[in-house]
């Protein structure tokens, strides 16, 4: 609790002494215009890596969860991303999206996409973005398909005497039934987005957040320890807990309301 | 059921090749040389550089102090990762035991204290772990990198959720053979939960591998660095050079996500199992 502490204090860069200041380091940080700038940028960046990394990881998890020839090789083909450390990813990702030999960024000349990540503001978000979903996919794509493999069989053939498409099947049955898995999916995918984002920004920004794209938990690092901002830094950090604190507090009863689905 | 059609394997392939595609293209032009790689740009077929690249990262000392070799890194990443797992298991395999076998009046709140750590992930209280560890003189030491990782509830509640499945005439039957609570926790829980144990192992040891902010906060000094925590710094010396070693820089990729990557490809089952049932 001693980030609470030192977040109602002004604290020199070395330490020797601190002034009691109130609130002025919350208030200092919720109407700073470049936090605010930041703050959208999360919440952007949240929506679309969830969608994005729950949409595709959802396809590819009914379609592994369809095929019978091949099943298994699909699946661990599919996992194995997972292991990947996130900045091990920014760094593959980077080098796709290199100015020298990237294909990316050839791909995007030839539609008369100028790609410039690191130095244009879109175009960082847009690299972002492309890996944080690449990275979160198989972790998606292993419980959704995990929760529709627990679907009954019995379940599954009712459903197919009853309704002869497949999409309708999928979308009044297959999709209410995983819904559990859905909702514990988004909180976790949001806490991602949120947190585990780090190393991927890091690598992509590289220290130099100036014109770049970065999140909330990347400029609580920014101000603790590159800027020695130990106060701001800390009212910040305290701001996200209470994000994670609400964010767990709907995992948590939605958690019991799972046991009743069971 | 319905017959698969042409299309969903269509699909399946599509995303196999957007999820391994770009592994394989990091694997491969690693096996090229820098030159290569600078006129030509990412490599899809094998190089003849396979051994020189390797040999160089592994060996060649680099850095800013130029006391570290690939070598050392893949050593600390594995202690890292194996510290790690054998430390959260040992720990939460206690903690559980005390929270589900012993009933003494305070384990309410011992539940409860556990329980708030699950809300406060590593990222939002670094600034006061980073002190601790500062006040205590841990700072780039191996204890200092595992310990304070170490505080997080997940696998507590992975194991007190199997050891209360565990029924309760196996706990009577030992008693009354006359094994106490040490040799009932060493003989008869712990080889209950070797399925769980491995499960456990193999999600912390990817966990622990793939840390990136806690060691870049703590370690400071080269000769500790991780091949997770050295990859910014590749990008900054390397990639920065003239002619930028792309290949090297390919090839430390490979090293940091391969022993993760095979263990959990290798004890996928397991891995599948301890995923879905501890993290929640």
């Amino acid at each position: 609790m001693q980030a609470v502490q030192s977040s109602f204090y002004l604290e020199d860069p070395f330490g020797f002494s601190a002034t009691f200041v109130g609130f002025d380091n919350y208030i200092d940080a919720l109407t700073s215009d470049y936090y605010l700038h930041v703050a959208k940028f999360t919440l952007i960046f949240t929506i679309l890596v969830t969608f994005f990394s729950l949409a595709l990881g959802l396809l590819l998890a009914a379609k592994a969860d369809d095929v019978i020839r091949g099943s298994s090789s699909y699946k661990t083909l599919l996992i194995s991303v997972y292991a990947i450390a996130p900045p091990v990813a920014g760094l593959i990702g980077m080098m796709f999206f290199d100015q020298h030999i990237g294909p990316f960024v050839k791909m995007a000349a030839w539609f008369g996409w100028d790609m410039k990540v690191g130095i244009n503001y879109f175009d960082t978000a847009f690299a972002m973005i492309t890996v944080a979903v690449w990275k979160q996919i198989p972790y998606n794509f292993i419980f959704i398909l995990s929760g529709l493999q627990s679907i009954p069989v019995s379940v599954r053939e009712a459903a197919a005497i009853d309704n002869r498409s497949r999409f309708g099947r999928f979308w009044t049955v297959t999709l209410p039934l995983l819904a559990p898995t859905a909702f514990f999916l988004l909180i976790i995918n949001m806490t991602y987005s949120l947190f585990d984002t780090f190393g991927i920004i890091d690598v992509i920004v590289k220290d130099k957040a100036a014109n770049n794209p970065i999140t909330l938990v990347y400029k609580v690092y920014m101000d603790g320890f590159r800027g020695n901002d130990i106060g701001g830094s800390a009212a910040q950090s305290v701001i996200l807990m209470l994000i994670v604190l609400v964010l767990t507090f709907f995992q948590f009863r939605f958690i019991e309301r799972r046991v009743h689905y069971n | 059921m319905h017959k698969t059609t042409f299309s969903d394997h269509l699909i399946l392939l599509f995303g196999v090749f957007i999820m391994v595609g770009p592994i394989f293209v990091a694997f491969m032009t690693s096996t090229h040389d820098a030159i290569d790689v600078h006129m030509k740009g990412l490599q899809v077929a094998w190089g003849d550089d396979f051994v020189d690249t390797y040999k160089e990262v592994l060996t060649k000392k680099g850095g800013f102090t130029g006391d570290v070799t690939g070598a050392r890194m893949v050593m600390n990443s594995f202690i890292l990762g194996i510290g790690f797992a054998v430390g959260k298991i040992v720990l939460s395999m206690l903690a559980a035991y005390g929270l589900v076998y012993f009933r003494s009046r305070f384990s309410t709140l011992f539940f409860w204290m556990i329980f708030t750590t699950l809300l406060l992930p590593l990222e939002v209280r670094i600034l006061p772990s980073y002190d601790v560890m500062t006040k205590l003189g841990l700072v780039n030491t191996y204890t200092g990198l595992i310990v304070p990782l170490l505080a997080s509830a997940t696998g507590t509640f992975f194991f007190r959720q199997f050891f209360k499945s565990v029924p309760d005439e196996l706990l009577e039957a030992a008693r009354i053979d006359g094994a106490g609570p040490f040799k009932f926790f060493i003989d008869i829980l712990v080889p209950l939960s070797k399925t769980m144990i491995a499960a456990i192992f193999i999600i912390m040891f990817v966990y622990g591998w793939n840390q990136y902010l806690w060691p870049m906060i703590m370690t400071n000094e080269e000769s500790f660095y991780t091949l997770v925590r050295g990859i910014k710094q590749i990008l900054l010396v390397w990639v920065g050079s003239q002619i930028p070693e792309y290949n090297q820089a390919f090839a430390l990729a490979v090293l940091a996500m391969l022993p993760p990557v095979l263990i959990v490809v290798i004890f996928q089952s397991w891995f599948i199992k301890g995923l879905t049932e501890s993290d929640k």
